[in-house]
């Protein structure tokens, strides 16, 4: 304790006043203005309503991706006390007083003036000299189509910061020296690795390609290890548990946990329920839990129930009956039964009830105790209010005609006999003998006599004719070709009859359902779920007018219009730093060129540059030019709408190139002091032009201050621009 | 099964009609070929599946498709015994495709897939073989081998695009083997650029040779009009003997007051079609209909006008004015000689569009009625060539473009085509269209001869034209499809013919032990390569034949797997509808891998055991295990490749019953 107090308490702090101004100014150019303009800009329109779903508790469901992002921008309304009442529905509304713009914008602001810093500190990290370190932050300061994208409720800023961070600290960590493995931070800058790739993941799913790049270049890191000699196996073994922890196990789990959250957040049913399934329905606040809660678990003979067909697309639907008899023949001249028809009813309505019957007793009440159906149970479905029996038999449906058809049976005395017995099948079962549980099973049945499978034709969208009220098909589908969903059915509402009579029978079908027993799906379950529809569910492709195909990005042939004044020509455009791009283009050329014609003399056994300097180019290069491919490629593969913010964290990487280039030449192939001095000059003229276009976009970039029509034309560098322009 | 559709397109070529296939043509080429030695006539009408053969002599497409797959065999014996210099491993993998219940099945009848595979195959021997001639280079072996290859090339790539990836298999092997070269300081630079030209010369420039002539072969033997037409461009339509345009002779330069029909350049597309039908009530204005027709009619018939003057260019002494590029014009339909016309209204279908409809009387209109005829690449003032011109029509008061949306119109369109009016300015087929028939009695005609396209061209237009048609496979809704996670699983299979219980049925499904085993080696596989590499890194020190041995496993065996990766990953990428056997390829590969494997494990876990005689038995005992397994294997399931009669497995008193393992197999 003494010995503490004699030595004096020093601190010593060392500022890179470098990375301070940088920092400074990136925020200078992200937040100056940035509650203007006071209106919806482009896609706030978008993510605004899921921010107010958000303070609202309402659950909703985004396919374009995971929720981590949405749940920031939430976080900036949650800071700015937003109340979540906005209509989100046009772009260029004006915000009213209650919205908090500047609190809902200034995270992704945030974001993007970090990415500044780290630009910065990345170069280092890749050992490059502090000046290039600095071309590159400046760079990236000074692209109009970065800052464009970080002054909004946008999620690309976000991204491309996580994604920054976890290069950053991987470099960080690989460039620790190898005496200080396993100490306090070695394990920060590995954990805050996997931390920031799972940020990236959360937030887009773009950011999947940069964490499998960061994989495999800690894969082939690790195989040099293993190549390492003085590396015992025992410490090989402990480092490799340690990534695996570390850039596996850890992103899963926050992964997850970034579900948890949404999930924990949102407990209110909202717009998407009908997209889940019953069971997660029933989870949610309000909605169908208000009617499910209560109602008894297991369906017995005598059960008054709701059947709910488990695709749910393209609507979801309830298995329906009504007293109207399919028409003896159709418009194309084939034949029916002439008997009820049964439906798909994509509402609620008191003819969707159903009674399960036990085909060898009379009695349509539960007794008591009840006695459960069990997989593989032969019942009877009787419709609740026309008490007519669920049917089918070797008629051809109305519109399927390949499938039978399915009816209420009414005895004409026509030889006709009643097919009406269907096996009970639980498709998700855990043993054989499992009791058909509401909401949870999903049950298939199987016609006794025919073997056919219930099932709902609406696959196709088409609905029946006017004599069917424009229902769904129900239909019989002969060959068991597989599960399909549209084949399942789930118990959606539920309650033991009582009712000996009709009458009564009615009046209680009428009556909404009341008992109460509570139960809850697990997390893992809602987050298969949801997880599983966040990538099945498919927008259909809309037609955009601003989208882009990816080969139009390179050259920025598009840009896209985000904000037009309503009086003024005052005008935001996502629209780049012409001569950022073009250099960055360059760059990849040039490196992509010298690359192969190193590589090449070398295999021949002729160094141009010395080792290190080779090693440098290779892994600098790989990291940038990597993370741009990995970023840029996969969206040819992609089919739906694109447009030019998804270049942007591909760009980011491209412009980090610029600097390793430029840096190379100086120092490899200027090899006279008049050449440096020549190619440092060429380099600074450059610089003040990527400078002077910054200036020249900075009105579309900002949104002020408006320019005159003549202005905006000279703007229009492009003819594929489209720059709006006002109509005298 | 399919047998329909290449039996019908051997057909076509000993008739000589033109027909339309997303494959290319060698396989069809070489089924028609042998159909033709054998002495059939070409006249099966190949309607349905299950038709009976009666007097038609098919056994010679048959034969030559079942000899194919049957010389799968031996190419595969002898690529890995070129890997693996091991006779037993050999053995094993020809045994493996011997016994296979879906090779048998899927070479048996007349198909593309023995043909590809028998092709692929031989690539990938003859690759492996000049390999191994590596060290004595330009020998007259290595050259037979080396253009061996490229012939091979060509062939795969011939019968289908799936050749593709052998192909590149190929590539990364030669590059791999040029890197090893470069490497290679003892070899000169003079050297080094003659192996580089000799590779170019047999991989590349000889497959693409025999690619071209293949082709060249196809288009002079199918010179008869024929189902295909409709897929090509007017210009390649002119070239089909019988076709209507064949001989055809019009005015070059479109002029003011020339009678046209416009085709729409998507696939497939229309002529701009007008009648006196109304859009019904609610559907935009009330106006008359315009829609895309795939028919030849004469309310296809618009006259180009002026659009500022209502003069009758028709008049023989006015003098002849030739449209040029960038001018304004007003199309007049012919019949009802009302104009083009578009305004702000919603389209019918496409709601985004806007709506195009026939408007005015007989011509006069208002300023919604003028158009602006631009051509694709071209700079104002040019004049427009009928037939190989791309125009565009610009809506010059809305800025919109005319085009077709593909989608088709309810009942009271007549079921044709949506025409709408695409304000998104974006480049796609949907919006171009080219004059077809084109009268003027002012100009003179000049023989479509003239506009000849070049073999170059048509070489291009067939291939945009089999892209299109492929990735147009895209799969419908209430559609099983298989998915190709099934496929090494041998999840589900293909019925190739028979439904019914009495029918003779023959159902495309793998010998599940073979594939289970194959399935299992390649999760095997990988962990012995990966310990290998590891072992060999850490440096540790192994005898000469363990040496040997993970030299083959990594290098032979990689070989393979590569193939495999690059025959069965990309098709979980494809968006087109896929079936069960396109996996064959990729399963080839996985049996030369099973062999390799097993024979390096073997020998491995044996080089344990003391006594030579003991390794040697036990290594030979698993063979021999292994190889039993594969024969009793397919003594169970040979019914299902050779056909089966009588009831369905899922049936518990079929004989098949108890072979029904898996519940999605449905024979």
């Amino acid at each position: 304790m003494l010995g503490l107090l004699k030595k004096p308490v020093v601190v010593t702090a060392e500022i890179n006043l470098n990375l301070v101004a940088l920092t400074l100014l990136g925020l200078l150019s992200r937040l100056w203005g940035l509650s203007y303009p006071r209106a919806v800009v482009f896609d706030e329109v978008y993510y605004g309503q899921f921010i107010s779903l958000y303070m609202k508790r309402i659950f909703f469901v985004d396919d374009s991706g995971p929720p981590l992002g949405h749940m920031l921008l939430a976080l900036g309304g949650y800071l700015g006390g937003f109340d979540g009442n906005f209509l989100w529905n046009r772009i260029g509304a004006e915000y009213t007083l209650n919205v908090p713009v500047w609190s809902l914008r200034l995270l992704p602001a945030l974001a993007g003036a970090l990415c500044v810093p780290l630009a910065y500190q990345i170069l280092v990290e890749m050992h490059f000299s502090h000046c290039a370190a600095l071309g590159a932050a400046l760079l990236i300061l000074l692209e109009n189509s970065l800052i464009t994208q970080s002054r909004f409720m946008l999620l690309e800023s976000i991204l491309i910061f996580f994604i920054l961070l976890a290069v950053l600290s991987y470099l960080k960590f690989y460039n620790l020296p190898r005496s200080s493995s396993f100490s306090g931070s070695w394990w920060f800058w590995l954990l805050l690795t996997g931390a920031a790739c799972a940020c990236a993941v959360g937030v887009k799913y773009m950011g999947l390609f940069t964490y499998l790049l960061l994989l495999a270049l800690a894969g082939l890191h690790f195989w040099h290890m293993i190549g390492d000699q003085s590396f015992s196996n025992v410490s090989l073994i402990c480092h490799f548990l340690a990534r695996g922890l570390a850039l596996l196990l850890i992103p899963l789990a926050m992964y997850l946990s970034f579900f948890y959250l949404h999930l924990t957040l949102l407990y209110r049913s909202g717009p998407h329920d009908q997209i889940m399934s019953s069971a997660f329905q029933a989870s949610l606040e309000g909605g169908l839990a208000r009617i499910t809660q209560g109602q008894p678990l297991e369906v017995a003979y005598g059960s008054q129930i709701t059947l709910r067909n488990v695709l749910g697309k393209p609507m979801q639907c309830w298995l329906h009956s009504h007293p109207n008899t399919y028409p003896i023949r159709y418009e194309n001249g084939r034949g029916s039964s002439h008997q009820q028809q049964v439906t798909c009813y994509p509402f609620k309505d008191v003819n969707n009830w159903w009674i399960v019957k036990d085909p060898g007793m009379q009695q349509l009440v539960v007794s008591n105790p009840p006695r459960p159906v069990r997989h593989g149970h032969v019942v009877q479905l009787v419709h609740g209010i026309t008490t007519r029996y669920l049917n089918t038999h070797d008629v051809a449906a109305p519109l399927s005609p390949h499938s039978q058809e399915v009816s209420c049976y009414i005895d004409y005395n026509i030889s006709m006999p009643a097919q009406n017995l269907w096996r009970v099948e639980i498709v998700n079962r855990e043993s054989d003998s499992e009791v058909w549980k509401t909401i949870l099973s999903e049950v298939r049945f199987v016609h006794l006599n025919t073997s056919a499978v219930l099932k709902a034709s609406a696959l196709s969208g088409a609905s029946l004719p006017e004599w069917g009220y424009r229902q769904l098909e129900v239909v019989g589908e002969k060959l068991s070709k597989g599960y399909h969903q549209s084949m399942l059915w789930n118990v959606e509402e539920h309650r033991y009859g009582k009712s000996q009579e009709q009458k009564e029978r009615e009046v209680e079908l009428h009556s909404p359902t009341q008992m109460d027993l509570s139960k809850n799906l697990s997390f893992m379950a809602k987050f298969t779920e949801l997880q599983w529809k966040i990538l099945t569910l498919k927008n259909e492709d809309t037609e955009h007018k601003y989208s882009s195909s990816a080969l139009d990005w390179i050259t920025m042939d598009t840009n896209i219009a985000y904000w037009l004044h309503p009086t003024s020509a005052a005008q935001i455009h996502l629209l780049g730093n012409v001569a950022t791009w073009t250099s960055a283009n360059l760059a990849a050329l040039l490196y992509a060129g010298l690359s192969l014609c190193y590589v090449v003399r070398r295999r021949r056994q002729i160094c141009d540059i010395p080792e290190d300097a080779w090693q440098l180019w290779l892994s600098a290069g790989g990291i940038s030019l990597g993370g741009w491919a990995v970023n840029y490629l996969p969206f040819f593969l992609m089919e739906k709408t694109l447009f030019l913010y998804h270049y942007l964290p591909a760009l980011t990487f491209q412009i980090l190139l610029i600097p390793i280039v430029l840096q190379h030449l100086s120092d490899h192939l200027c090899r006279s002091v008049l050449l440096k001095s020549m190619f440092s000059g060429l380099t600074i003229a450059w610089f003040s032009s990527v400078y002077f276009v910054y200036c020249t976009f900075s009105p579309v970039t900002y949104g002020q201050p408006s320019l005159s029509a003549s202005e905006l034309r000279a703007l229009r560098w492009k003819d594929s621009w489209n720059i709006l322009l006002r109509k005298q | 099964w399919d047998e329909t559709h290449f039996g019908k397109m051997g057909s076509y070529y000993i008739n000589r009609t033109f027909f339309f296939d997303v494959h290319p043509p060698l396989g069809k080429m070489l089924i028609g070929l042998a159909g033709y030695l054998s002495g059939y006539d070409g006249t099966f009408p190949f309607q349905k599946p299950g038709d009976r053969y009666e007097q038609h002599n098919y056994m010679g497409m048959r034969g030559f498709c079942a000899f194919l797959g049957s010389c799968l065999v031996p190419f595969a014996y002898l690529t890995v015994l070129e890997l693996s210099k091991s006779l037993p491993a050999a053995l094993l993998t020809a045994f493996i495709i011997i016994f296979d219940t879906g090779c048998i099945t899927l070479s048996q009848y007349i198909l593309l897939d023995p043909i590809l595979m028998f092709f692929l195959m031989g690539a990938v021997l003859s690759m492996v073989k000049c390999n191994s001639c590596a060290d004595r280079p330009f020998s007259a072996s290595w050259w037979f081998w080396l253009s061996l290859t490229g012939v091979n090339l060509a062939g795969a790539m011939g019968v289908k695009f799936v050749g593709l990836f052998v192909v590149l298999l190929v590539g990364l092997n030669t590059i791999y083997d040029l890197w090893d070269l470069l490497g290679n300081l003892s070899l000169s630079l003079v050297m080094l650029w003659k192996h580089l030209l000799a590779r170019v010369l047999c991989l590349i420039l000889l497959p693409l040779a025999l690619y071209t002539a293949m082709f060249a072969v196809h288009f002079t033997v199918l010179n008869k009009s024929g189902p295909g037409d409709g897929f090509f461009s007017s210009a390649f339509q002119s070239q089909l003997i019988g076709n209507n345009l064949h001989n055809v002779s019009v005015p070059e330069h479109l002029a003011y007051g020339s009678v046209v029909t416009m085709k729409n350049l998507r696939m497939a597309g229309g002529y701009l079609h007008s009648h006196w039908h109304l859009y019904p009530e609610g559907v935009g204005a009330r106006q008359q209909q315009v829609t895309a027709y795939l028919h030849k009619d004469l309310n296809n018939l618009w006259i180009i006008k002026k659009h500022d003057s209502d003069a009758d260019p028709s008049d023989p002494l006015s003098p002849v004015e030739f449209v040029r590029h960038g001018d304004i014009i007003r199309l007049e339909h012919k019949e009802t000689s009302r104009n083009l016309h578009s305004h702000q209204h919603e389209a019918p279908l496409t709601r985004k569009h806007f709506q195009v409809t026939g408007y005015g009387i007989n011509g006069s209109g208002d300023s919604n009625d003028f158009w602006r005829i631009e051509v694709v690449g071209r700079r104002t003032g040019k004049l427009i060539k009928v037939l190989r011109s791309q125009v565009r029509l610009t809506h010059v008061a809305t800025g919109c473009i005319l085009g077709s949306s593909g989608k088709t119109l309810p009942k009271w369109g007549w079921e044709q085509v949506e025409v709408t009016c695409t304000p998104y300015l974006k480049e796609t087929p949907n919006s171009l269209w080219n004059f077809e028939d084109h009268i003027n009695p002012k100009l003179p005609n000049i023989s479509l001869d003239v506009l000849k396209p070049s073999f170059a061209e048509i070489l291009l237009e067939s291939h945009m034209v089999m892209i299109r048609g492929t990735s147009g496979l895209k799969p419908k809704d209430n559609e099983v499809t298989s998915k190709p996670w099934h496929w090494p699983i041998n999840y589900q299979g293909l019925r190739f013919s028979g439904v019914n219980e009495t029918d003779f049925r023959v159902y495309l499904l793998g010998n599940p032990v073979i594939w289970w085993l194959n399935l299992v080696t390649i999760g095997l596989y990988l962990l012995i390569a990966v310990s290998t590499a590891v072992t060999l890194k850490r440096g540790v020190q192994l005898t000469p034949e363990l040496k040997e041995l993970a030299r083959i496993v990594l290098r032979g065996g990689g070989q393979i797997t590569l193939g495999w990766l690059l025959h069965y990953l990309p098709f979980f990428m494809m968006g087109r509808v896929l079936y069960f056997h396109h996996y064959f390829p990729a399963m080839l590969f996985s049996s030369m891998l099973t062999g390799i494997t097993w024979d390096a494990l073997l020998k491995f876990c044996a080089g344990f055991l003391l006594p030579s005689t003991t390794a040697r038995k036990v290594y030979g005992g698993g063979f021999l295990t292994l190889i039993l397994l594969i024969v009793y294997s397919f003594y169970l399931f040979h019914p299902l490749s050779y056909g089966m009669i009588g009831p369905m497995a899922s049936d518990p008193s079929s004989p098949m019953a108890g072979l029904r393992w898996m519940d999605s197999w449905e024979f």
